[in-house]
């Protein structure tokens, strides 16, 4: 959506604290742009108002985590953790992204448009993620609840441990962590993975034809229905 | 958690600016590793058959012409100093065997931290603004440096047990992890009469890496040992004179980013290290993949 208003903050003139004090203090709708972001961390953290944040450039690590609200656009690559804990709203990556992203997210959207590295969507708690192109090793790891949608190739060890979060794979899967299992598709998942592709933007994924993988529940130990403490 | 960085030359001209690149990349990784900081710098500056010996003197103000002499004295040859900050650099024609003798018989208390035809090792507790500035990283010369900012997890934090390791010529190793099973594997080397100067696990890894070399491994093979021999968490970069490695465990939890360009391969424990580099913004930007073994000549 286009901004009410434009702001420009460069992490040349600010901290990343300063930064992000600046960013609390926009109100919703404000249209930022956040430049010389040069590797830095910690961009765009804590934000629960609906702001349209582009940074113009590679940025570090946790950017946009604990968001619960902005639409965050990355020119460039991100190291590890982008939207770690995502609560709500968007974070499109334009290049790669480094370990753990969507680390524990529990909503929201994350793209990723290059590809992924290891432990992508690690513990993953409701969120979405969709990597354009290929995701590293142990994948998935732990995932409770949500989606991701692996546009490439999938590095060994995908899907350990997972839960009840659900990952498709356009193209090969190297191999299954403990307790993952290929299912079936059925035309739901079809549905879900057309509709992710689309808001993704990848045109190169076939939802009849992607991988599903889900838990075999041999290793799993959740049953809120049995009075279990967590 | 530790910081680990290093910067290959491709382009001769940017030899004479080698410490004024990695000492930000340095202080950037401080807030990875603020206990103590090193780096060995490789530069060709010494005479055929010569070598330098990086020396740490036990305290600050040391006599080092008395210690020189006595080099002199038991080798019958002249010997340049270089002082630097508390220590220094001797160029002599001493061999790596006998050197560590005659060395520790002058005054066992002064410890050799490298040795080799181009390699010269500076490290020591503080932040790594701080140390960079005592021992003048930022105007040193070069081809290759790797540095290391440490942030101590499994032995003590002293000069000695800081990183880089540099136990056979020009061979260095920075760690940025932690390796389970090194007491084992220490316990095989002294078996086979490896000696220790600390208890830290790095420089088991730094030993095992140089005893493989000596009995005829290229770097390549050592590395591919390492991930066969020691358990653990690690990144580890390790440079010889003419060659740069890295390789990640199979977890890859340790973080490495690699970029190059035509004038340099610089590698970083995050990418903030490298973002001021100059042409880093068209350098091509990877994360090295657990248990493969990167090595760059050129």
């Amino acid at each position: 959506m286009a901004g009410l208003t434009a702001v420009e903050l460069s992490c040349a003139d600010l901290s990343v604290r300063e930064l992000n004090e600046a960013l609390h203090q926009l109100p919703d709708g404000t249209s930022v742009r956040i430049t010389e972001p040069r590797g830095r961390h910690n961009l765009a953290v804590g934000l629960s108002s609906r702001l349209d944040i582009t940074i113009s450039g590679n940025a570090g690590y946790f950017i946009g985590a604990l968001g619960d609200g902005p639409d965050i656009v990355v020119e460039g690559f991100v190291g590890w953790s982008v939207g770690e804990n995502l609560m709500s709203g968007t974070i499109r990556v334009h290049g790669t992204a480094s370990e753990s992203a969507g680390a524990s997210a529990r909503g929201g959207l994350i793209v990723i448009e290059g590809d992924a590295s290891s432990r992508a969507g690690i513990s993953l708690k409701g969120g979405t993620i969709a990597i354009a192109g290929d995701a590293g090793h142990m994948s998935g790891f732990m995932a409770q609840a949500g989606t991701m949608l692996i546009g490439g190739d999938a590095a060994g060890s995908l899907g350990d441990s997972l839960y009840e979060a659900v990952i498709y794979v356009g193209g090969k899967v190297r191999s299954l962590g403990a307790d993952a299992k290929i299912a079936e598709l059925d035309g739901d998942d079809v549905e879900l993975v057309r509709d992710l592709a689309a808001a993704a933007g990848f045109g190169h994924v076939s939802a009849e034809s992607v991988t599903k993988v889900v838990s075999a529940k041999n290793l799993y130990r959740f049953d809120a229905l049995k009075d279990q403490r967590y | 958690m530790c910081g680990i960085v290093g910067i290959r030359l491709r382009n001769p001209d940017l030899q004479p600016v080698l410490g004024e690149l990695v000492a930000p990349m340095l202080d950037v990784l401080a807030s990875r590793g603020p206990d103590s900081t090193g780096v060995a710098i490789y530069v060709s500056d010494v005479p055929e058959g010569a070598l330098k010996y990086s020396l740490c003197a036990p305290d600050v103000g040391y006599d080092w012409a008395q210690y020189v002499a006595a080099v002199e004295a038991a080798d019958g040859r002249p010997v340049e100093l270089r002082p630097r900050g508390r220590d220094a650099v001797i160029v002599t024609h001493l061999e790596p065997g006998k050197a560590r003798q005659v060395l520790a018989d002058i005054d066992p208390a002064v410890r050799l931290f490298g040795h080799g035809a181009a390699i010269e090792v500076y490290k020591d507790v503080g932040p790594a603004s701080e140390v960079c500035e005592r021992y003048g990283v930022p105007g040193m010369a070069g081809y290759q440096a790797i540095g290391h900012t440490r942030m101590a997890t499994e032995s003590a934090v002293t000069t000695e047990h800081s990183h880089p390791f540099a136990v056979a010529p020009d061979l260095a190793l920075v760690h940025n992890g932690s390796f389970s099973n090194y007491a084992s594997v220490r316990r095989n080397l002294r078996a086979e009469g490896v000696q220790f100067d600390t208890d830290n696990d790095s420089e088991v890894a730094a030993r095992y890496i140089a005893l493989q070399m000596e009995a005829g491994a290229d770097l390549a093979d050592a590395l591919r040992r390492v991930l066969r021999v020691f358990d653990g968490f690690f990144t580890l970069l390790v440079a010889s004179g003419d060659e740069f490695a890295v390789v990640r465990d199979s977890f890859a939890c340790k973080p490495m980013v690699v970029a190059q360009t035509p004038d340099y391969v610089a590698v970083a424990s995050e990418y903030v290290a490298l973002a001021d580099l100059p042409g880093v913004e068209k350098a091509q930007v990877f994360e090295p993949m657990p248990e493969e073994i990167y090595t760059w000549q050129g």
